[in-house]
């Protein structure tokens, strides 16, 4: 296991006050929070200053890190110290934790005690099971044609002797037509067992579109870049454009110009109000690298009295 | 594994959640969904509070100011500051990807 050093996570000293640890984290957090940065790596990064945050806002915590030494570098290979936990007491009292969510590492020195519920969970004073929530990634086309998919789901539960056990399970689940980014779907009954007789809580599923290659998603519209030869746009024509339903053969009219969008109605993600397909027209241009198509664009320079550069003044 | 699939429902523009509902899928108390309306994050149909009835998006934007109070330690009112401000974002983004695409 490897051996974390929260002081270098958070960019603080190891010498540095609980508020300026406070300081720099709510900076950090703000940053990397996964509902706020588009980087890459956000959500890794978010939950790795959350656990430093954990360890060293508690004097506790924080002074039985210190104990195991300065000599501790990031990355290097880590077991916890024979003696470890002796005379310390811990008073437990994590807050919101996901028990997930923490590394390998920060459960060997801390544990799962005094851990339990799951994400963000609140206490509560009902007998029915909580609300369970879980991503789902799908592909576009799974919104045109619906789809089913089969998710795996790590929950944290409580066993009879009291400790807390990850359950892993498989759902098959229906992923239906029509639905859109950030929709939910509710699977009744597949929530978290309800205490003292009480009813089982639910499953939302958000759903999210995984990136299309051809298409982008803006709302209930598709955006797809239609490359055109110069004559196609220059002359008008009729070509193939792909939709998520099945090519289309569409008329291209004459005169358009680069970045037009050209509208095709009710082809977008479908529904009682479908969205819409815009094709944007793109000029490609024919490779100059072969004699005729050189002989063909000297005669274009000779013939067309064209200057691209009209709008510029010069 | 069993080979059954399961059938939701997708909350939708239709698809409504009670104020109940809603409270249990964000694992917090009734007040909290009742003041995140008085600061106008969630805009409910249906008079008064007994019938209140939220739209699918409402728990988009629910459980995301949830976790932006949580996880940041801001208020009710700066997380609502925050989501308008991360969908006016998210709105100039899509309006970039546009643009660059003609460009």
């Amino acid at each position: 296991m490897e051996f974390k050093d929260y002081y270098e996570i958070i960019g603080v000293a190891k010498d540095a006050t609980q508020a300026e640890i406070k300081r720099a984290y709510r900076k950090l957090a703000r940053k990397y929070h996964p509902d706020v940065s588009k980087e890459k790596d956000a959500e890794s990064k978010f939950k790795e200053l959350g656990e430093a945050y954990e360890v060293l806002k508690d004097p506790e915590k924080r002074a039985a890190y210190d104990q195991l030494g300065a000599h501790w570098k990031a990355g290097q290979d880590f077991h916890p110290p024979p003696d470890w936990g002796a005379g310390f007491e811990h008073s437990g009292g994590f807050t919101g934790g996901d028990a997930a969510a923490y590394s390998d590492f920060f459960e060997s020195l801390f544990g799962m005690k005094g851990r339990g519920g799951f994400t963000g969970a609140e206490p509560q004073f009902r007998a029915r099971g909580e609300d369970h929530h879980a991503m789902v990634q799908i592909d576009l086309e799974d919104s045109f044609h619906g789809a089913t998919r089969t998710i795996t789901l790590r929950s944290p539960e409580v066993d009879p002797q009291g400790h807390v056990v990850m359950r892993e399970r498989t759902l098959n689940v229906r992923i239906p037509k029509g639905v859109k980014q950030g929709q939910h779907i509710r699977l009744a009954g597949q929530g978290a067992p309800g205490m003292g007789g009480g009813g089982v809580g639910d499953l939302y599923l958000e759903v999210e579109f995984r990136p299309h290659p051809l298409y982008r998603l803006e709302g209930l519209d598709l955006y797809l870049e239609l490359p055109l030869a110069p004559w196609e746009a220059a002359l008008g024509a009729k070509v193939k454009v792909p939709t998520p339903t099945g090519t289309i053969d569409m008329k291209i009219p004459a005169g358009s110009v680069s970045g037009r969008k050209l509208r095709i109605k009710g082809r977008g993600i479908p529904g009682k109000s479908p969205g819409d397909l815009y094709a944007v027209v793109r000029i490609a241009l024919p490779p100059g690298d072969s004699e005729q198509a050189q002989v063909l664009y000297r005669k274009m320079e000779q013939e067309l009295a064209f200057n691209p550069r009209a709008g510029l003044g010069v | 594994m069993s080979n059954e699939f399961l059938t939701g429902i997708v909350l939708d523009e239709e698809c409504l959640l009670t104020l109940d509902e809603l409270s249990r899928a964000c694992a917090v108390q009734t007040d909290w969904i009742i003041e995140l309306v008085d600061e106008g994050v969630l805009e409910p149909r249906g008079g008064d509070v007994s019938h209140w009835v939220f739209s699918g998006i409402s728990l988009h934007r629910a459980r995301t100011a949830r976790r932006l109070q949580q996880d940041l330690g801001i208020n009710i009112a700066g997380a609502a500051l925050a989501l308008d401000l991360m969908e006016e974002i998210e709105d100039l983004r899509a309006h970039l990807c546009v643009l660059e695409r003609e460009g």
